[in-house]
């Protein structure tokens, strides 16, 4: 108590508001508690969890295939990510892969997801200093990625699409040929967007030197993704430990100097245009073949085999009741995530269950951040703060 | 990375850091390494720093917990060395009552990390500048990602009209939560004859022919 009455003494002139948690500058429900000495913040606090569902005891409690759902509902801006990320860390506790065409299409979408997180984020940030345009346009453009979501599997934002061995289902016809079509026109789209908004007198009297996270730093507090690269890091899991079939396709890593917010925009507009070479190339690429592995153990046997034979009955009473048993063992398994490193830990004690499921959420460790990023700092600079490290709380409260 | 590598690399942490490395095991193409609890900052500081490890990042610390072993809780820490494109998992045991030492000062990242290890198990770090609760309620009581808090929690909130405020209440499900913890489908037939399932003891006594 003592020490706090000192404190207090000590910045006279400080006082202390209340930011959230339901704020438009919040990115969902973030309660921040600032400290401030009049427009300057000296200390600021971040209060999470007010979205904690639980998803990690939850999961504890379903079978693998199950648990499936829960991913698309931690960062619902970029859902297929993070399916990408448990079918990888399953198949790795089984020893198995799914055929080439299921690993293009699971590429696929998971480069449309990090457009999707990515035209977010971007535009939004540029919202919160002040630009509404950019976001009308952006939102636009999502619709129509959700839509080729929800063409591949019925639903615009929690797809639940891939499965341990592969995809739930084929690409429907003519979706190969659309997607193509319109990663033709996006490259327009961005050069639009640029013109507004990378030149723009305000858009960097409100970004350059705001937020400056050095190398030092960013490795320090566990940063990763365009947080890493935008601070001077040529760091991307895709190149450095390639998973699926990123090592067979061409892409660069832009990497920013200066680490500010400023910085930051651009290594996320940079991704974009090189997730749509990676997408035109996957579908060039794309191999014709079964999405999803034969194994019956795995996956279920198609619906016409069920009518016929009783073996695939069986598998599919067995598989949608029990659930495919995974030996026991443990995996920290990564992806490069449109946020950062997407990471789950899974252990498994050989039932059909995991025994427990880290979640690792980049964001997580992103929002700890703020407090450095914004101390002394202007206000309206902690809420550009904010949007630059591209926060969801569905990931960070988990 | 190859299990060979992964296999020189376990070989040199444990040379180096001797007694404070329990053992090392490779399993999927990943190396963890078991640590004594009291030279966990140590082996950080050692994999940090060293040219041939340098894993400066800390990307996760989490907890698991294990009800039936005597030191039940086991915190897990999962480091990423950029320099040499690898990765290694530390892990140690503890229980309540028993205090970890802190990475906070090695690495800032460990600081919500162990906040949340702390409010999801309950492990206490020593050192910790700030170990504040960091996902549950305020006021939250009990670690829920204990193996023995229940699914539905203890309490749950509603708006009170009269009262005019929030209310905090047991939790009264209207029907008993159900988990179908059996592993097979089988098992509940344990005990029951089947028609049919005589023969399979006659097969056994050999009257095959």
């Amino acid at each position: 108590m003592v020490a706090q009455l000192e404190a207090i003494e000590d910045k006279p002139n400080t006082y202390t508001i209340n930011l959230g948690p339901q704020h438009p500058a919040a990115h969902g429900v973030l309660r921040l508690v600032v400290e401030m000495s009049g427009e300057v913040v000296q200390r600021c606090d971040p209060h999470i969890g007010l979205l904690h569902r639980g998803t990690e005891k939850l999961i504890e409690y379903k079978t693998y295939l199950q648990a499936m759902p829960y991913m698309d509902r931690l960062d619902y801006v970029s859902p297929m990510a993070q399916e990408h990320c448990f079918v990888l860390a399953v198949e790795k506790l089984l020893g198995i892969k799914p055929p080439p065409r299921g690993q293009y299409v699971r590429v696929l979408f998971a480069e449309i997801t990090r457009l999707l997180n990515h035209l977010f984020t971007v535009t939004t940030g540029i919202l919160d200093v002040g630009a509404t345009t950019p976001a009308l346009w952006a939102f636009e453009e999502r619709e129509k990625l959700m839509e080729f979501h929800e063409r591949a599997c019925g639903a615009r934002l929690h797809a639940n699409y891939y499965r341990v061995g592969g995809v739930a289902m084929d690409l429907p016809a003519g979706l190969a040929e659309d997607i193509f079509e319109y990663m033709e026109t996006l490259p327009a789209f961005l050069d639009d967007m640029e013109g507004l908004v990378t030149g723009n007198r305000v858009f960097k009297q409100r970004t350059v030197d705001v937020g400056v996270l050095t190398m030092e730093q960013a490795l320090d507090w566990g940063c990763s993704g365009p947080m890493l690269r935008a601070s001077g890091v040529a760091w991307d899991l895709r190149k450095a430990q390639p998973y699926e079939i990123y090592d067979q396709l061409e892409f660069d890593i832009p990497v920013g100097k200066t680490g500010d917010c400023y910085a930051r925009y651009l290594v996320r507009v940079a991704e974009m245009r090189q997730t749509i070479r990676l997408i035109k190339q996957c579908l060039e690429k794309m191999p014709q073949g079964p999405v999803r592995l034969q194994d019956h153990k795995v996956t279920p046997p198609p619906r016409a085999e069920m009518k016929r034979s009783m073996e695939a009955l069986i598998h599919h009473f067995k598989l949608y009741t029990e659930g495919f048993h995974v030996p026991a063992g443990e995996t920290y398994t990564a992806i490069e995530g449109p946020k950062g490193e997407f990471a789950l830990y899974i252990v498994s004690d050989g039932t059909s269950r995991p025994y427990r499921c880290r979640i690792r959420a980049p964001g997580f460790s992103h929002l700890a951040l703020l407090d450095t990023l914004s101390r002394h700092h202007m206000l309206a600079d902690a809420v550009a703060n904010i949007a630059s490290l591209d926060i969801v709380f569905g990931e960070i409260d988990r | 990375m190859t299990d060979q590598a992964l296999k020189d690399l376990g070989d040199a942490v444990a040379a180096t850091l001797g007694d404070d490395v329990l053992d090392t095991v490779i399993k999927n193409g990943e190396l963890a390494v078991r640590v004594r609890r009291d030279g966990i900052l140590k082996v950080l500081a050692v994999l940090r720093d060293d040219p041939r490890f340098l894993f400066k990042l800390l990307v996760d610390v989490c907890g698991v917990d294990w009800p039936s072993r005597e030191e039940r809780l086991e915190v897990v820490y999962n480091l990423l060395s950029l320099k040499h494109n690898v990765r290694i998992r530390l892990k140690l045991t503890t229980r309540e009552g028993i205090v970890v030492p802190s990475a906070t000062g090695l690495f800032s990242s460990a600081n919500w990390y162990e906040r949340e290890v702390w409010d999801m198990y309950g492990v206490r770090f020593d050192g910790h500048p700030d170990l504040r609760r960091i996902l549950t309620d305020y006021g939250f009581d009990g670690h829920p990602l204990r193996k023995d808090f229940p699914l539905t929690g203890y309490t749950e909130v509603r708006y009170d009209d009269e009262l005019k405020r929030v209310v905090y209440e047991p939790v009264k499900l209207p029907q008993d939560f159900r988990t179908f913890d059996f592993l097979s489908p089988w098992e509940g037939l344990t005990n029951v004859m089947l028609p049919g399932d005589e023969k399979a003891g006659a097969a056994k006594t050999g009257s095959k022919a």
